[in-house]
């Protein structure tokens, strides 16, 4: 059966059928219809000002090298400048290529480039550090959280580095309607009180934050990388996921196979929860070590840090939530560790914490990485 | 979201299990003297009466503390001939048969709903069910009302709107109610409406007018529309929320219609996480607490409580099993369906796998639904003064096509784009959020496609998922049908009219809120 004219144009072949609506497109259309909503998202969400210096967060994988695309494209039309900033976690030896990748994306789009080292800014730790120092403490499994915050982190300062106004990242519809399932099926009511909006305006002294790709399930976002012919690295990340995260992304599929709406509609429940009061969480102060928005005493980040400067990163990054007594600072004398990714704990599985960026490192030796692969993408329409 | 702080619920401790091989010196952990019989959770072995005690403690703990049964009231019993629904019914005839301190002091009925032409039951294996429902039925002693639900082709449109009711629930109010109760209490135990299906008594005459839905048999006509619209179904997910939404709606008639001010249905604790992730992945969000929690007052005059709501699946197993508590197996409209079919049947297994890998995940979901409230969200553009979804009955829940929300990125591309391509013709938004196009939906009405728009601007963000799983809306109830219309055409004439009003200041009662707002809101035909 030869495929049908594209929907749109009514004169090309079509090349695809959208995921969700099942509509008939060419190449050329899809991409325009993707590049359309996702410029409706920031226009309705007043999500990017004119005139905004955005640091878009590249990792080098599908959602952000998606995201840097589009935004670019978009850029003259919103007035706004881009800078990717890339964070290097300091993943043995692996995100060399990761980030080699996001180099050569600078370069053929000719957009501005910053990198910033976990090792540099957090005192000489590294990620793989961070995770010698949690293993066998029996939350290897944390290694992703620890990563998630010093990520954010890292983020913020590589904006503020370049002058960014904003700071944007790749997460997708999936992110958030996996993230709804698994913090129900944790009990995390507090998340969910916080969840399910499009950004933060910046609280405190952070930078604004969006996801203009909220509304983009991952399918399309594979789509739109294809027909565009966008390389990057599918990768999984060596440290091992949060435990009900692997169960949500598999129950989110079943989802989709069942409703293709199911992502989005997720994605509208995440935006209408409604908790009580005592869920939600205290109004934030401020970190008295870096003035970021912070709960306790110190932000998450910084209270990370310091458990790990004194031994104790379990301490910091505990359900109890425990108020750290604030020491001196014990920044700016880095103690150099140096890698050893063999003593790496489990592989994993996860693309990760998603919260702020991308995936949550990367995918070591053991998982590999690969260019664009072919099964990710939904078949084309005959 | 971030993940810094969190903890993990899954120690993966095994779930015990189930009956424990009773090793000789082992003695029930309640009053130590007891064979255990039953392990509930890890390490908690009761004996048979310690169990009783503690099951039944559990259901008479959660009247006791959320105090919306008031004395003397009649409550309809919603039961469907499953383990939890048929615990429940035994639960209650039991409180009723103990000494006065103990006894409680509603007037029960049972409602039994009969699904046979939904789920695809033959007439044959209807009339052998029914025989057995009616068996055990008349056992309890209780009133009982069994309707088949192709009623609901007889259902009036009024069934629809949200009942007016006067303020209750609060504790004056119930103390008021136990001092009346003890005053009246013979008088009402002998007016208890008797079963019209037993033929024990006729309907009073003050309910004759509307159909009654406990009398004879369902009509030829009737049954084969109802399996033609749920044939028409694509998919399993929106025909298991249509039998859903239907059956509620005739049971709150049915409630209506002979007095009833509470429905109690059987729902588990299991149950209820597994419904809560259901309609969390339906779209249902701003919902979950009406559909999941203790009570639910969207229908206004008749509430639904759920008060097996503490009861595991594994406990109530246990208990039907040790006392002899008779149910009645009938097909469900999922039965024949693999696994992965619709959304219910592929979240309840998820969820019952997962509570095997960790023991903790319904007890999880269940607390975390505890903290969700009966509000919309704040900031969020639906108060309650929005109209009520058509089917759902609950706010709606719909954003301005031209908000950056999930409900706006869709309704701007791919619902008109999908709109278009199915019905063939350009569709323009029909009464949609945009001024002035009411008139030209109301000069269309009639037109099909047209119709079917004015329907789905009625419904809250997941009943229109839903009804895109109708190819032709023309199947639906009457009743439906009817009050969409009714309402559309109130919605314009005010619309019409509008400028020449002129508005009083809002003096409502502020202690119901909702109602006040929906009346207003149906008197200025807000975005209808
Ligand atoms: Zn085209
Ligand atoms: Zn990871
Ligand atoms: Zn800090
Ligand atoms: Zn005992
Ligand atoms: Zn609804």
């Amino acid at each position: 059966m030869p495929a049908p004219t594209c929907f749109s144009c009514h004169k090309a072949r079509a090349a695809l059928r959208r995921p969700r609506s099942g509509q008939a497109l060419c190449g050329p259309c899809f991409c325009a219809a993707f590049e359309a909503e996702v410029l409706r998202t920031v226009l309705a969400g007043h999500l990017l000002p004119q005139g905004a210096v955005v640091a878009v967060g590249a990792s080098g994988g599908k959602d952000s090298t998606v995201l840097a695309h589009v935004l670019r494209e978009l850029a003259p039309r919103l007035g706004i400048t881009l800078h990717l900033v890339a964070v290097d976690e300091g993943i043995g030896g692996y995100r060399d290529a990761a980030l080699e990748a996001v180099r050569s994306q600078a370069a053929r789009w000719e957009l501005p480039l910053t990198i910033v080292a976990y090792e540099d800014l957090f005192g000489g730790w590294t990620m793989d550090a961070v995770a010698r120092s949690t293993a066998g403490s029996g939350r290897s499994r944390s290694c992703c959280t620890f990563c998630g915050v010093l990520r954010r982190r890292a983020l913020e300062e590589g904006a503020r580095l370049v002058g960014a106004t904003h700071i944007v990242t790749g997460h997708n519809a999936d992110d958030m309607a996996e993230t709804v399932l698994m913090n129900f099926l944790r009990g995390d009511a507090g998340r969910l009180a916080r969840g399910g909006v499009l950004g933060s305006t910046g609280e405190g002294c952070a930078l604004p934050r969006c996801r203009p790709l909220q509304f983009a399930s991952q399918k399309e976002v594979v789509l739109y990388a294809h027909f565009r012919h966008l390389r990057y690295f599918s990768e999984e990340c060596v440290y091992a996921p949060e435990a009900f995260r692997g169960h949500a992304r598999d129950l989110l599929k079943l989802l989709e196979a069942a409703r293709p709406s199911a992502v989005l509609d997720l994605v509208h429940s995440a935006e209408r929860l409604a908790l009580a009061p005592a869920a939600k969480p205290p109004p934030p102060g401020t970190c008295s070590r870096c003035g970021a928005l912070a709960s306790n005493k110190l932000c998450q980040a910084c209270a990370l840090l310091d458990g790990l400067n004194r031994g104790l990163p379990r301490l910091a990054i505990g359900k109890g939530r425990r108020v750290l007594q604030v020491e001196p600072p014990p920044l700016g004398n880095p103690s150099r560790v140096t890698s050893d990714p063999v003593a790496l704990p489990e592989p994993c599985t996860c693309k990760q914490s998603k919260d702020e960026s991308n995936p949550c490192g990367n995918g070591g030796d053991r998982a590999g990485a690969t260019c664009v692969s072919k099964s990710d993408l939904s078949p084309v329409a005959e | 979201m971030c993940q810094a702080g969190e903890d993990y619920a899954g120690p993966a401790q095994r779930e015990p299990p189930p009956v424990p091989r009773p090793s000789r010196e082992q003695k029930c952990v309640k009053c130590a003297e007891g064979l255990p019989v039953v392990v509930i959770r890890a390490g908690d072995a009761f004996c048979r009466d310690c169990f009783k005690a503690f099951y039944v403690h559990k259901f008479r703990a959660m009247l006791g503390k959320n105090r919306v049964i008031f004395p003397g009231e009649k409550v309809l019993l919603s039961w469907s001939g499953g383990p939890s629904s048929s615990s429940m019914v035994w639960q209650v005839l039991e409180g009723l048969s103990q000494d006065s301190a103990k006894r409680l002091r509603f007037v029960p009925g049972v409602i039994y709903v009969d699904e046979g032409a939904a789920c695809g039951q033959s007439l044959e294996d209807r009339v052998k069910t029914l025989a057995e429902v009616k068996r055990i039925l008349g056992n309890t002693g209780f009133p009982f009302h069994v309707v088949a639900l192709e009623e609901v082709f007889s259902l009036p449109p009024s069934v629809l709107r949200r009942a007016s009711q006067e303020p209750a629930g609060t504790e004056e109010a119930y103390k008021a109610a136990v001092d009346s109760f003890l005053q009246q209490q013979h008088v009402l135990g002998t007016e208890a409406c008797a079963s019209p299906a037993q033929g024990q008594g006729q309907l009073r005459p003050s309910h004759s007018q509307e159909p009654s839905g406990t009398v004879g048999h369902p009509k030829d006509a009737q049954t084969e529309a109802l399996s033609r619209l749920f044939k028409s179904i694509k998919t399993l997910t929106a025909k298991e929320e249509l039998l859903q939404t239907l059956r509620t709606h005739l049971t709150v008639h049915v409630a209506r219609s002979h007095g009833y001010r509470k429905v109690m249905t059987g729902e588990s604790c299991t149950r209820l996480a597994i419904k809560l992730m259901t309609n969390l992945a339906m779209g249902r969000g701003a919902f979950l607490a009406w559909d999941t929690g203790f009570s639910d007052e969207r229908h206004g005059d008749v509430v639904l409580v759920r008060p097996m709501r503490d009861h595991t699946l594994k406990e109530v197993a246990f208990y039907n099993r040790l006392f002899g508590v008779p149910s009645v197996f009938t097909p469900a409209i999922d039965t024949k369906a693999p696994e992965k079919a619709s959304i219910h049947r592929l979240m309840e297994a998820f969820i019952l796998k997962l509570q095997t890998l960790f023991p903790s995940t319904v007890s999880t979901v269940y607390r975390t639904s505890e903290k969700l409230v009966k509000a919309p969200r704040e900031g969020c553009a639906t108060g309650p003064s929005g109209p009520n979804c058509l089917l759902c009955m609950c706010a709606l829940d719909v954003d301005n096509a031209d908000s950056a929300t999930a409900f706006g990125a869709q309704s701007s591309s791919h619902l008109s784009q999908m709109l278009t391509a199915e019905a063939g013709t350009p569709t323009r938004p029909c009464c949609g959020a945009g001024e002035g196009q009411t008139q030209s939906c109301h000069r269309a009405v009639g037109r099909r496609e047209d119709a079917w728009a004015c329907i789905i601007e009625q419904l809250c963000y997941s009943c229109r998922v839903n009804m895109k799983d109708l190819p032709s809306l023309d199947p639906l109830p009457p009743y439906v049908l009817t009050e969409a219309q009714l309402r559309s055409q109130r919605g314009s004439v005010s619309e019409e009219i509008q400028e020449y009003l002129i508005e009083e200041e809002e003096e409502e009662d502020r202690a119901e809120p909702c109602e006040a707002m929906k009346q207003e809101a149906e008197d200025k035909g807000i975005g209808l």
